[in-house]
Protein backbone atom coordinates (compact mmCIF):
# COMPACT_ATOMS: atom_id res chain seq x y z
CA UNK A 1 0.00 0.00 0.00
CA UNK A 2 2.59 2.55 -1.03
CA UNK A 3 -0.14 5.03 -1.90
CA UNK A 4 -0.79 5.80 1.76
CA UNK A 5 1.98 8.33 2.06
CA UNK A 6 2.01 10.72 4.97
CA UNK A 7 2.13 14.27 3.81
CA UNK A 8 2.93 17.36 5.78
CA UNK A 9 -0.13 17.97 7.92
CA UNK A 10 -0.01 21.73 7.99
CA UNK A 11 1.99 24.92 7.80
CA UNK A 12 2.85 25.25 11.48
CA UNK A 13 5.02 22.89 13.45
CA UNK A 14 2.25 22.41 16.00
CA UNK A 15 -0.05 20.97 13.38
CA UNK A 16 2.49 18.40 12.26
CA UNK A 17 1.70 14.75 12.97
CA UNK A 18 2.28 14.16 16.59
CA UNK A 19 5.04 11.58 16.29
CA UNK A 20 6.60 12.96 13.13
CA UNK A 21 8.68 15.61 14.79
CA UNK A 22 11.49 13.37 15.90
CA UNK A 23 11.37 11.50 12.62
CA UNK A 24 9.48 8.53 14.01
CA UNK A 25 8.16 7.86 10.51
CA UNK A 26 8.05 4.15 11.13
CA UNK A 27 5.72 4.44 14.11
CA UNK A 28 3.58 6.87 12.14
CA UNK A 29 3.20 4.47 9.31
CA UNK A 30 2.43 1.61 11.67
CA UNK A 31 -0.38 3.59 13.32
CA UNK A 32 -2.00 4.09 9.94
CA UNK A 33 -1.07 0.82 8.25
CA UNK A 34 -2.32 -1.70 10.78
CA UNK A 35 -5.99 -0.60 11.00
CA UNK A 36 -5.96 0.37 7.31
CA UNK A 37 -4.78 -3.04 6.14
CA UNK A 38 -7.14 -4.79 8.54
CA UNK A 39 -10.17 -2.92 7.21
CA UNK A 40 -9.08 -3.36 3.59
CA UNK A 41 -8.76 -7.09 4.03
CA UNK A 42 -11.77 -7.72 6.27
CA UNK A 43 -14.19 -5.06 5.06
CA UNK A 44 -13.44 -4.04 1.47
CA UNK A 45 -12.09 -7.27 -0.03
CA UNK A 46 -15.13 -9.27 1.22
CA UNK A 47 -17.45 -6.99 -0.78
CA UNK A 48 -15.45 -7.67 -3.91
CA UNK A 49 -15.78 -11.39 -3.22
CA UNK A 50 -19.54 -11.02 -2.69
CA UNK A 51 -19.77 -9.27 -6.05
CA UNK A 52 -17.67 -11.97 -7.70
CA UNK A 53 -19.74 -14.82 -6.30
CA UNK A 54 -22.99 -13.10 -7.25
CA UNK A 55 -21.81 -13.59 -10.84
CA UNK A 56 -21.09 -17.30 -10.48
CA UNK A 57 -23.29 -20.34 -10.97
CA UNK A 58 -25.00 -22.26 -8.23
CA UNK A 59 -23.56 -25.73 -7.76
CA UNK A 60 -24.31 -28.62 -5.46
CA UNK A 61 -20.95 -28.78 -3.78
CA UNK A 62 -19.05 -27.23 -0.90
CA UNK A 63 -18.71 -24.28 -1.33
CA UNK A 64 -21.96 -24.35 -3.34
CA UNK A 65 -20.93 -22.31 -6.36
CA UNK A 66 -18.63 -22.71 -9.36
CA UNK A 67 -15.77 -20.29 -8.93
CA UNK A 68 -15.13 -17.65 -11.55
CA UNK A 69 -12.06 -15.46 -11.91
CA UNK A 70 -9.84 -17.83 -9.98
CA UNK A 71 -6.41 -16.33 -9.50
CA UNK A 72 -4.91 -19.74 -8.95
CA UNK A 73 -5.08 -20.41 -12.72
CA UNK A 74 -2.76 -17.51 -13.42
CA UNK A 75 -3.43 -14.57 -15.66
CA UNK A 76 -4.76 -16.58 -18.62
CA UNK A 77 -7.14 -18.46 -16.37
CA UNK A 78 -8.26 -15.16 -14.89
CA UNK A 79 -9.19 -13.77 -18.29
CA UNK A 80 -10.74 -17.06 -19.40
CA UNK A 81 -12.95 -16.70 -16.36
CA UNK A 82 -14.57 -13.58 -17.76
CA UNK A 83 -16.39 -15.71 -20.29
CA UNK A 84 -17.97 -17.69 -17.49
CA UNK A 85 -19.36 -14.63 -15.74
CA UNK A 86 -23.09 -14.84 -15.62
CA UNK A 87 -25.75 -12.39 -14.70
CA UNK A 88 -28.23 -15.26 -14.26
CA UNK A 89 -28.62 -14.52 -10.56
CA UNK A 90 -29.58 -10.94 -11.24
CA UNK A 91 -31.98 -11.98 -14.01
CA UNK A 92 -33.46 -14.41 -11.51
CA UNK A 93 -33.99 -11.60 -8.99
CA UNK A 94 -35.91 -9.53 -11.54
CA UNK A 95 -38.04 -12.45 -12.67
CA UNK A 96 -39.27 -13.48 -9.25
CA UNK A 97 -41.64 -10.84 -7.87
CA UNK A 98 -40.78 -12.05 -4.34
CA UNK A 99 -37.43 -10.25 -4.34
CA UNK A 100 -38.78 -7.03 -5.78
CA UNK A 101 -41.59 -7.00 -3.22
CA UNK A 102 -39.12 -7.72 -0.42
CA UNK A 103 -36.91 -4.76 -1.42
CA UNK A 104 -39.86 -2.37 -1.71
CA UNK A 105 -41.46 -3.59 1.55
CA UNK A 106 -38.16 -3.27 3.42
CA UNK A 107 -37.58 0.30 2.28
CA UNK A 108 -41.20 1.27 3.07
CA UNK A 109 -41.13 -0.39 6.51
CA UNK A 110 -37.78 1.19 7.32
CA UNK A 111 -39.03 4.62 6.21
CA UNK A 112 -42.27 4.42 8.22
CA UNK A 113 -40.40 3.11 11.29
CA UNK A 114 -37.86 5.93 10.97
CA UNK A 115 -40.63 8.54 11.00
CA UNK A 116 -42.32 6.80 13.96
CA UNK A 117 -39.01 6.65 15.84
CA UNK A 118 -38.53 10.37 15.19
CA UNK A 119 -42.03 11.14 16.50
CA UNK A 120 -41.47 9.04 19.63
CA UNK A 121 -37.86 10.13 20.14
CA UNK A 122 -38.19 13.88 19.62
CA UNK A 123 -40.24 14.67 22.76
CA UNK A 124 -37.88 12.50 24.85
CA UNK A 125 -34.78 14.26 23.49
CA UNK A 126 -36.44 17.65 23.89
CA UNK A 127 -37.47 16.90 27.47
CA UNK A 128 -33.94 15.74 28.25
CA UNK A 129 -32.37 18.84 26.72
CA UNK A 130 -34.62 21.12 28.80
CA UNK A 131 -34.19 19.15 32.01
CA UNK A 132 -32.13 20.69 34.85
CA UNK A 133 -28.43 20.40 33.98
CA UNK A 134 -27.77 18.37 37.12
CA UNK A 135 -29.93 15.39 36.09
CA UNK A 136 -29.02 15.44 32.37
CA UNK A 137 -26.04 13.05 32.69
CA UNK A 138 -28.28 10.56 34.53
CA UNK A 139 -30.98 10.81 31.85
CA UNK A 140 -28.33 10.35 29.16
CA UNK A 141 -27.04 7.25 30.95
CA UNK A 142 -30.60 5.89 31.16
CA UNK A 143 -31.03 6.25 27.39
CA UNK A 144 -27.71 4.56 26.65
CA UNK A 145 -28.17 1.70 29.13
CA UNK A 146 -30.75 -0.31 27.10
CA UNK A 147 -28.35 -0.06 24.16
CA UNK A 148 -25.84 -2.07 26.21
CA UNK A 149 -28.31 -4.88 26.78
CA UNK A 150 -28.66 -7.42 24.06
CA UNK A 151 -30.63 -6.52 20.96
CA UNK A 152 -31.87 -10.10 20.70
CA UNK A 153 -33.09 -10.04 24.29
CA UNK A 154 -34.93 -6.74 23.84
CA UNK A 155 -36.72 -8.09 20.75
CA UNK A 156 -37.44 -11.36 22.53
CA UNK A 157 -39.01 -9.47 25.44
CA UNK A 158 -41.68 -8.14 23.07
CA UNK A 159 -42.84 -11.63 22.07
CA UNK A 160 -44.15 -12.20 25.59
CA UNK A 161 -45.89 -8.82 25.52
CA UNK A 162 -47.46 -8.93 22.07
CA UNK A 163 -48.57 -12.51 21.63
CA UNK A 164 -52.32 -13.31 21.69
CA UNK A 165 -52.23 -14.57 25.31
CA UNK A 166 -49.48 -12.07 26.14
CA UNK A 167 -49.26 -9.32 28.73
CA UNK A 168 -50.65 -6.50 26.58
CA UNK A 169 -53.77 -8.46 25.67
CA UNK A 170 -54.22 -9.60 29.29
CA UNK A 171 -54.06 -5.99 30.41
CA UNK A 172 -56.45 -4.69 27.75
CA UNK A 173 -58.91 -7.56 28.34
CA UNK A 174 -58.91 -7.08 32.10
CA UNK A 175 -59.58 -3.36 31.63
CA UNK A 176 -62.43 -4.27 29.27
CA UNK A 177 -60.98 -2.09 26.55
CA UNK A 178 -61.17 -5.01 24.13
CA UNK A 179 -63.35 -8.12 24.10
CA UNK A 180 -61.05 -10.46 22.24
CA UNK A 181 -57.26 -10.57 21.99
CA UNK A 182 -55.63 -8.32 19.41
CA UNK A 183 -53.48 -10.09 16.85
CA UNK A 184 -50.27 -8.06 16.90
CA UNK A 185 -47.48 -10.63 16.91
CA UNK A 186 -46.54 -11.85 13.41
CA UNK A 187 -47.85 -8.73 11.71
CA UNK A 188 -46.18 -5.62 10.32
CA UNK A 189 -47.40 -3.70 13.39
CA UNK A 190 -45.14 -5.87 15.55
CA UNK A 191 -42.20 -5.07 13.25
CA UNK A 192 -42.87 -1.34 13.62
CA UNK A 193 -43.01 -1.65 17.41
CA UNK A 194 -39.82 -3.72 17.39
CA UNK A 195 -37.86 -1.28 15.23
CA UNK A 196 -39.05 1.83 17.09
CA UNK A 197 -38.19 0.20 20.41
CA UNK A 198 -34.77 -1.18 19.42
CA UNK A 199 -33.53 1.86 17.52
CA UNK A 200 -34.93 4.57 19.83
CA UNK A 201 -31.58 5.32 21.55
CA UNK A 202 -29.96 5.83 18.11
CA UNK A 203 -32.55 8.52 17.40
CA UNK A 204 -32.61 10.17 20.82
CA UNK A 205 -28.83 10.61 21.23
CA UNK A 206 -28.11 12.72 18.10
CA UNK A 207 -31.35 14.68 18.63
CA UNK A 208 -30.40 15.39 22.22
CA UNK A 209 -26.89 16.54 21.32
CA UNK A 210 -28.19 19.09 18.81
CA UNK A 211 -31.10 20.24 21.02
CA UNK A 212 -28.82 20.64 24.01
CA UNK A 213 -26.54 23.03 22.09
CA UNK A 214 -29.51 25.18 21.11
CA UNK A 215 -29.82 28.73 22.41
CA UNK A 216 -33.22 28.88 24.11
CA UNK A 217 -33.22 32.65 24.36
CA UNK A 218 -34.27 32.51 20.68
CA UNK A 219 -37.54 30.90 21.79
CA UNK A 220 -37.98 33.49 24.51
CA UNK A 221 -37.43 36.24 21.95
CA UNK A 222 -39.97 34.71 19.57
CA UNK A 223 -42.48 34.47 22.43
CA UNK A 224 -41.91 38.07 23.45
CA UNK A 225 -42.56 39.09 19.88
CA UNK A 226 -45.92 37.29 19.98
CA UNK A 227 -45.03 34.07 18.16
CA UNK A 228 -47.27 31.16 19.30
CA UNK A 229 -45.32 28.15 20.75
CA UNK A 230 -46.23 25.80 17.87
CA UNK A 231 -44.97 28.07 15.17
CA UNK A 232 -41.90 28.96 17.27
CA UNK A 233 -41.17 25.23 17.35
CA UNK A 234 -41.44 24.81 13.58
CA UNK A 235 -39.62 28.04 12.78
CA UNK A 236 -36.79 27.86 15.31
CA UNK A 237 -36.38 24.64 17.28
CA UNK A 238 -36.94 22.12 14.51
CA UNK A 239 -34.68 23.77 11.89
CA UNK A 240 -31.90 24.15 14.47
CA UNK A 241 -32.16 20.48 15.41
CA UNK A 242 -32.02 19.38 11.77
CA UNK A 243 -28.45 17.97 11.92
CA UNK A 244 -29.58 15.72 14.77
CA UNK A 245 -32.75 14.77 12.91
CA UNK A 246 -30.75 13.78 9.82
CA UNK A 247 -28.12 11.83 11.77
CA UNK A 248 -30.80 10.04 13.83
CA UNK A 249 -32.92 9.16 10.81
CA UNK A 250 -29.93 7.72 8.92
CA UNK A 251 -28.81 5.74 11.97
CA UNK A 252 -32.28 4.16 12.13
CA UNK A 253 -33.15 3.87 8.44
CA UNK A 254 -30.01 2.21 7.05
CA UNK A 255 -29.77 -0.76 9.42
CA UNK A 256 -33.57 -1.12 9.52
CA UNK A 257 -33.74 -1.79 5.76
CA UNK A 258 -31.57 -4.89 6.15
CA UNK A 259 -32.92 -5.86 9.58
CA UNK A 260 -33.19 -9.60 10.20
CA UNK A 261 -33.86 -10.32 13.88
CA UNK A 262 -36.95 -8.11 14.26
CA UNK A 263 -38.90 -9.31 11.17
CA UNK A 264 -37.91 -12.89 11.92
CA UNK A 265 -38.96 -12.98 15.58
CA UNK A 266 -41.82 -10.47 15.61
CA UNK A 267 -42.96 -10.53 11.98
CA UNK A 268 -43.43 -14.28 11.62
CA UNK A 269 -43.58 -16.10 8.31
CA UNK A 270 -46.22 -13.86 6.71
CA UNK A 271 -44.09 -10.74 6.58
CA UNK A 272 -41.51 -10.08 3.92
CA UNK A 273 -38.27 -8.19 4.41
CA UNK A 274 -35.06 -8.41 2.42
CA UNK A 275 -32.76 -9.23 5.33
CA UNK A 276 -34.89 -12.26 6.07
CA UNK A 277 -34.98 -13.21 2.38
CA UNK A 278 -31.18 -13.09 2.21
CA UNK A 279 -30.91 -15.18 5.37
CA UNK A 280 -33.32 -17.82 4.07
CA UNK A 281 -31.65 -17.89 0.67
CA UNK A 282 -28.35 -18.54 2.41
CA UNK A 283 -29.25 -20.85 5.30
CA UNK A 284 -32.39 -22.64 4.07
CA UNK A 285 -31.81 -22.83 0.30
CA UNK A 286 -28.01 -22.80 0.55
CA UNK A 287 -27.94 -20.68 -2.60
CA UNK A 288 -24.82 -18.59 -2.06
CA UNK A 289 -24.71 -16.88 -5.48
CA UNK A 290 -28.32 -15.69 -5.23
CA UNK A 291 -27.88 -14.46 -1.65
CA UNK A 292 -24.75 -12.62 -2.82
CA UNK A 293 -26.75 -10.99 -5.60
CA UNK A 294 -29.43 -9.99 -3.04
CA UNK A 295 -26.67 -8.45 -0.89
CA UNK A 296 -25.16 -6.54 -3.83
CA UNK A 297 -28.51 -4.98 -4.75
CA UNK A 298 -29.21 -4.15 -1.10
CA UNK A 299 -25.82 -2.47 -0.87
CA UNK A 300 -26.47 -0.44 -4.03
CA UNK A 301 -29.83 0.59 -2.59
CA UNK A 302 -28.13 1.85 0.58
CA UNK A 303 -25.15 3.53 -1.09
CA UNK A 304 -26.69 7.01 -1.10
CA UNK A 305 -27.95 6.92 2.53
CA UNK A 306 -24.57 5.52 3.67
CA UNK A 307 -22.69 8.30 1.85
CA UNK A 308 -24.99 10.89 3.44
CA UNK A 309 -24.19 9.31 6.80
CA UNK A 310 -20.42 9.53 6.12
CA UNK A 311 -20.77 13.22 5.27
CA UNK A 312 -22.80 13.91 8.41
CA UNK A 313 -20.12 12.13 10.46
CA UNK A 314 -17.31 14.06 8.80
CA UNK A 315 -19.13 17.34 9.39
CA UNK A 316 -19.74 16.51 13.05
CA UNK A 317 -16.05 15.67 13.40
CA UNK A 318 -15.03 18.99 11.88
CA UNK A 319 -17.34 20.88 14.24
CA UNK A 320 -15.97 18.99 17.24
CA UNK A 321 -12.50 20.37 16.61
CA UNK B 1 -40.27 28.33 30.28
CA UNK B 2 -43.91 28.13 31.41
CA UNK B 3 -45.49 25.40 33.51
CA UNK B 4 -47.31 23.60 30.71
CA UNK B 5 -44.10 23.14 28.75
CA UNK B 6 -42.21 21.68 31.65
CA UNK B 7 -45.13 19.36 32.46
CA UNK B 8 -45.04 18.25 28.85
CA UNK B 9 -41.30 17.64 29.11
CA UNK B 10 -41.58 15.58 32.27
CA UNK B 11 -44.44 13.53 30.83
CA UNK B 12 -42.57 12.74 27.65
CA UNK B 13 -39.46 11.71 29.58
CA UNK B 14 -41.45 9.49 31.95
CA UNK B 15 -43.41 7.84 29.13
CA UNK B 16 -40.28 7.46 27.03
CA UNK B 17 -38.31 5.75 29.78
CA UNK B 18 -41.30 3.55 30.66
CA UNK B 19 -41.38 2.41 27.03
CA UNK B 20 -37.63 1.74 27.07
CA UNK B 21 -37.53 -0.13 30.37
CA UNK B 22 -40.89 -1.86 30.85
CA UNK B 23 -40.21 -4.76 28.44
CA UNK B 24 -36.84 -5.47 30.10
CA UNK B 25 -38.38 -5.28 33.59
CA UNK B 26 -41.19 -7.67 32.58
CA UNK B 27 -38.65 -10.09 31.11
CA UNK B 28 -36.67 -10.09 34.36
CA UNK B 29 -39.80 -10.45 36.54
CA UNK B 30 -41.04 -13.45 34.56
CA UNK B 31 -37.67 -15.21 34.82
CA UNK B 32 -38.60 -15.74 38.47
CA UNK B 33 -41.96 -17.23 37.57
CA UNK B 34 -42.84 -20.62 39.07
CA UNK B 35 -45.15 -21.46 36.16
CA UNK B 36 -43.85 -22.75 32.86
CA UNK B 37 -46.20 -20.34 31.09
CA UNK B 38 -44.12 -17.25 30.60
CA UNK B 39 -46.98 -14.78 30.79
CA UNK B 40 -49.02 -16.17 33.69
CA UNK B 41 -47.67 -15.51 37.16
CA UNK B 42 -47.49 -18.70 39.25
CA UNK B 43 -45.42 -17.58 42.21
CA UNK B 44 -41.77 -16.81 42.90
CA UNK B 45 -39.13 -19.37 42.04
CA UNK B 46 -35.49 -19.58 41.05
CA UNK B 47 -35.85 -23.05 39.55
CA UNK B 48 -35.19 -21.81 36.00
CA UNK B 49 -31.81 -20.49 37.10
CA UNK B 50 -31.03 -23.87 38.60
CA UNK B 51 -32.04 -25.74 35.46
CA UNK B 52 -30.03 -23.22 33.43
CA UNK B 53 -26.82 -24.34 35.10
CA UNK B 54 -27.60 -27.95 34.22
CA UNK B 55 -28.10 -27.11 30.55
CA UNK B 56 -24.73 -28.16 29.16
CA UNK B 57 -25.35 -26.72 25.68
CA UNK B 58 -26.12 -23.30 27.11
CA UNK B 59 -23.10 -23.37 29.43
CA UNK B 60 -20.78 -24.33 26.54
CA UNK B 61 -22.19 -21.51 24.42
CA UNK B 62 -21.67 -19.05 27.29
CA UNK B 63 -18.02 -20.08 27.57
CA UNK B 64 -17.48 -19.69 23.79
CA UNK B 65 -19.18 -16.26 23.83
CA UNK B 66 -17.12 -15.03 26.79
CA UNK B 67 -13.83 -16.06 25.12
CA UNK B 68 -14.80 -14.56 21.74
CA UNK B 69 -15.90 -11.37 23.53
CA UNK B 70 -12.72 -10.88 25.57
CA UNK B 71 -10.30 -11.67 22.72
CA UNK B 72 -12.15 -9.71 20.04
CA UNK B 73 -12.79 -6.68 22.30
CA UNK B 74 -9.11 -6.52 23.30
CA UNK B 75 -7.78 -6.70 19.72
CA UNK B 76 -10.53 -4.35 18.50
CA UNK B 77 -9.62 -1.81 21.19
CA UNK B 78 -5.99 -1.71 20.02
CA UNK B 79 -6.96 -1.47 16.33
CA UNK B 80 -9.80 0.97 16.99
CA UNK B 81 -7.57 3.26 19.06
CA UNK B 82 -4.98 3.28 16.26
CA UNK B 83 -7.76 4.04 13.76
CA UNK B 84 -9.00 6.91 15.97
CA UNK B 85 -5.45 8.32 16.20
CA UNK B 86 -5.17 8.08 12.43
CA UNK B 87 -8.49 9.86 11.92
CA UNK B 88 -7.76 12.75 14.28
CA UNK B 89 -3.98 13.16 13.96
CA UNK B 90 -3.26 12.48 10.32
CA UNK B 91 -5.60 14.77 8.47
CA UNK B 92 -3.88 14.44 5.14
CA UNK B 93 -2.68 11.19 3.66
CA UNK B 94 -3.62 9.58 0.42
CA UNK B 95 -6.46 7.13 0.94
CA UNK B 96 -7.85 8.97 3.97
CA UNK B 97 -11.34 9.27 2.48
CA UNK B 98 -11.43 5.53 1.86
CA UNK B 99 -10.12 4.94 5.39
CA UNK B 100 -12.75 7.05 7.14
CA UNK B 101 -15.36 5.43 4.89
CA UNK B 102 -14.26 1.99 6.03
CA UNK B 103 -14.42 3.09 9.68
CA UNK B 104 -17.90 4.65 9.53
CA UNK B 105 -19.68 2.32 7.09
CA UNK B 106 -19.69 -0.77 9.36
CA UNK B 107 -21.59 1.25 12.00
CA UNK B 108 -24.73 1.29 9.85
CA UNK B 109 -24.11 -1.60 7.44
CA UNK B 110 -26.91 -4.19 7.71
CA UNK B 111 -25.49 -7.14 9.58
CA UNK B 112 -26.63 -9.66 6.98
CA UNK B 113 -24.31 -8.02 4.41
CA UNK B 114 -21.31 -7.88 6.75
CA UNK B 115 -21.89 -11.47 7.85
CA UNK B 116 -22.28 -12.87 4.35
CA UNK B 117 -19.28 -10.99 2.93
CA UNK B 118 -17.00 -12.08 5.78
CA UNK B 119 -18.10 -15.68 5.42
CA UNK B 120 -17.35 -15.62 1.69
CA UNK B 121 -13.90 -14.16 2.47
CA UNK B 122 -13.16 -16.96 4.93
CA UNK B 123 -14.26 -19.58 2.40
CA UNK B 124 -12.18 -17.91 -0.34
CA UNK B 125 -8.97 -17.97 1.71
CA UNK B 126 -9.72 -21.48 2.97
CA UNK B 127 -10.19 -20.74 6.69
CA UNK B 128 -12.30 -23.31 8.51
CA UNK B 129 -15.32 -21.69 10.09
CA UNK B 130 -15.32 -21.76 13.87
CA UNK B 131 -14.07 -19.93 16.94
CA UNK B 132 -11.26 -18.15 15.08
CA UNK B 133 -13.44 -16.81 12.25
CA UNK B 134 -16.15 -15.48 14.61
CA UNK B 135 -13.44 -13.68 16.56
CA UNK B 136 -11.98 -12.12 13.39
CA UNK B 137 -15.46 -11.01 12.29
CA UNK B 138 -16.21 -9.44 15.67
CA UNK B 139 -12.87 -7.59 15.72
CA UNK B 140 -13.69 -6.08 12.34
CA UNK B 141 -17.15 -4.92 13.40
CA UNK B 142 -16.34 -3.67 16.88
CA UNK B 143 -13.05 -1.86 16.12
CA UNK B 144 -15.08 0.74 14.22
CA UNK B 145 -17.25 1.44 17.29
CA UNK B 146 -14.11 1.72 19.44
CA UNK B 147 -12.62 4.12 16.88
CA UNK B 148 -15.67 6.41 17.08
CA UNK B 149 -15.70 6.42 20.91
CA UNK B 150 -11.95 7.11 21.23
CA UNK B 151 -12.03 9.65 18.40
CA UNK B 152 -14.66 11.76 20.15
CA UNK B 153 -12.33 11.99 23.18
CA UNK B 154 -9.25 12.75 21.06
CA UNK B 155 -11.00 15.61 19.27
CA UNK B 156 -11.43 17.53 22.53
CA UNK B 157 -7.92 16.69 23.72
CA UNK B 158 -5.62 19.62 24.48
CA UNK B 159 -2.62 19.09 22.19
CA UNK B 160 -0.51 21.67 24.00
CA UNK B 161 0.06 19.08 26.78
CA UNK B 162 1.88 16.87 24.28
CA UNK B 163 3.79 19.84 22.93
CA UNK B 164 4.89 20.78 26.44
CA UNK B 165 6.05 17.23 27.23
CA UNK B 166 8.07 17.03 24.04
CA UNK B 167 9.56 20.49 24.56
CA UNK B 168 10.71 19.25 27.95
CA UNK B 169 12.54 16.44 26.19
CA UNK B 170 10.16 13.48 26.34
CA UNK B 171 10.35 11.10 23.39
CA UNK B 172 7.17 10.74 21.29
CA UNK B 173 6.54 7.24 22.60
CA UNK B 174 7.03 8.36 26.20
CA UNK B 175 4.78 11.37 25.56
CA UNK B 176 2.09 9.09 24.22
CA UNK B 177 2.33 6.67 27.13
CA UNK B 178 2.53 9.31 29.89
CA UNK B 179 0.36 12.14 28.56
CA UNK B 180 -1.98 11.03 25.78
CA UNK B 181 -2.85 7.54 26.98
CA UNK B 182 -3.92 8.50 30.53
CA UNK B 183 -6.19 11.23 29.16
CA UNK B 184 -7.93 9.03 26.59
CA UNK B 185 -7.95 5.97 28.85
CA UNK B 186 -11.62 6.37 29.97
CA UNK B 187 -12.65 6.43 26.31
CA UNK B 188 -10.52 3.36 25.60
CA UNK B 189 -12.09 1.53 28.55
CA UNK B 190 -15.64 2.37 27.45
CA UNK B 191 -14.63 1.42 23.88
CA UNK B 192 -13.52 -1.99 25.16
CA UNK B 193 -16.79 -2.45 27.04
CA UNK B 194 -18.83 -1.44 24.04
CA UNK B 195 -16.86 -3.87 21.87
CA UNK B 196 -17.35 -6.64 24.41
CA UNK B 197 -21.12 -6.13 24.70
CA UNK B 198 -21.52 -5.88 20.92
CA UNK B 199 -19.68 -9.18 20.57
CA UNK B 200 -21.76 -10.69 23.37
CA UNK B 201 -24.89 -9.51 21.60
CA UNK B 202 -24.25 -10.40 17.99
CA UNK B 203 -26.44 -13.07 16.40
CA UNK B 204 -26.38 -12.40 12.67
CA UNK B 205 -22.65 -12.08 11.97
CA UNK B 206 -21.84 -14.98 14.31
CA UNK B 207 -24.40 -17.21 12.55
CA UNK B 208 -22.73 -16.59 9.21
CA UNK B 209 -19.12 -16.89 10.32
CA UNK B 210 -19.35 -19.59 12.97
CA UNK B 211 -18.95 -23.28 12.42
CA UNK B 212 -19.61 -26.52 14.28
CA UNK B 213 -18.38 -26.43 17.88
CA UNK B 214 -18.41 -22.64 18.12
CA UNK B 215 -22.06 -21.91 18.85
CA UNK B 216 -22.31 -18.60 20.67
CA UNK B 217 -24.90 -17.73 23.32
CA UNK B 218 -27.08 -15.53 21.05
CA UNK B 219 -27.13 -18.35 18.47
CA UNK B 220 -28.22 -20.78 21.19
CA UNK B 221 -30.86 -18.37 22.54
CA UNK B 222 -32.13 -17.70 19.02
CA UNK B 223 -32.55 -21.39 18.20
CA UNK B 224 -34.48 -21.89 21.46
CA UNK B 225 -36.62 -18.77 20.97
CA UNK B 226 -37.70 -20.13 17.59
CA UNK B 227 -39.08 -23.17 19.41
CA UNK B 228 -41.00 -21.00 21.84
CA UNK B 229 -40.63 -18.66 24.78
CA UNK B 230 -39.51 -20.39 27.98
CA UNK B 231 -38.71 -19.06 31.47
CA UNK B 232 -35.27 -20.65 31.15
CA UNK B 233 -34.39 -18.23 28.33
CA UNK B 234 -35.75 -15.37 30.45
CA UNK B 235 -33.36 -16.51 33.18
CA UNK B 236 -30.41 -16.66 30.77
CA UNK B 237 -31.27 -13.19 29.46
CA UNK B 238 -31.58 -11.81 33.00
CA UNK B 239 -28.10 -13.05 33.89
CA UNK B 240 -26.71 -11.48 30.72
CA UNK B 241 -28.42 -8.16 31.50
CA UNK B 242 -27.14 -8.28 35.10
CA UNK B 243 -23.56 -8.89 33.96
CA UNK B 244 -23.66 -5.97 31.54
CA UNK B 245 -25.46 -3.64 33.97
CA UNK B 246 -22.96 -4.33 36.76
CA UNK B 247 -20.09 -3.70 34.34
CA UNK B 248 -21.54 -0.42 33.11
CA UNK B 249 -22.30 0.82 36.62
CA UNK B 250 -18.82 -0.07 37.93
CA UNK B 251 -17.24 1.67 34.94
CA UNK B 252 -19.28 4.83 35.38
CA UNK B 253 -18.59 4.95 39.12
CA UNK B 254 -14.86 4.50 38.48
CA UNK B 255 -15.09 7.26 35.89
CA UNK B 256 -16.81 9.57 38.36
CA UNK B 257 -14.20 8.91 41.04
CA UNK B 258 -11.37 9.54 38.61
CA UNK B 259 -13.05 12.77 37.54
CA UNK B 260 -13.47 13.88 41.18
CA UNK B 261 -9.84 13.01 41.92
CA UNK B 262 -8.73 15.01 38.90
CA UNK B 263 -10.67 18.05 40.11
CA UNK B 264 -9.09 17.74 43.56
CA UNK B 265 -5.64 17.52 41.96
CA UNK B 266 -6.32 20.57 39.85
CA UNK B 267 -7.49 22.56 42.84
CA UNK B 268 -4.39 21.47 44.77
CA UNK B 269 -2.19 22.48 41.86
CA UNK B 270 -3.83 25.89 41.64
CA UNK B 271 -3.34 26.51 45.34
CA UNK B 272 0.31 25.65 44.63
Amino acid sequence: MSNIAISDAGPSAAAKPFLARLGAGFVNRLVIFVPYLWLLFFFLVPFIIVFKISLSQTAIAMPPYTPVLDFRDGISGFFAGFRELSFDNYTWLTQDALYFNAYVTSVVIAAISTVLTLIVGYPIAYGMARAPATIRPTLLMLVILPFWTSFLIRVYAWIGILKPEGLLNQLLLSLHIINQPLVILNTYTAIFIGIVYSYLPFMVLPLYSSLEKMDYSLIEAAKDLGCPPTSAFWKITFPLSLPGVIAGCLLVFIPAVGEFVIPDLLGGSQTLMIGKTLWNEFFANRDWPVSSAVAVILLLLLTIPIMLFQQAQARAQEQGK
Amino acid sequence: MNATWSRFNVTSIVLGFAFLYLPIVLLIVFSFNESKLVTVWGGFSVKWYVSLFHNQGLMDATWVTARVGVISATVATVLGTLAALTLTRYTRFRGRVLFSGMVFAPLVMPEVITGLSLLLLFVAVGLDRGFFTVTLAHITLTMCFVAVVVQSRLVSFDRSLEEAAMDLGATPVKTFLQITLPVILPAIVSGWMLAFTLSLDDLVIASFTSGPGATTLPMKIYSQVRLGVTPEINAACTILIAVVAVGVIIASLANKRREAQRQLDEQAAQRG
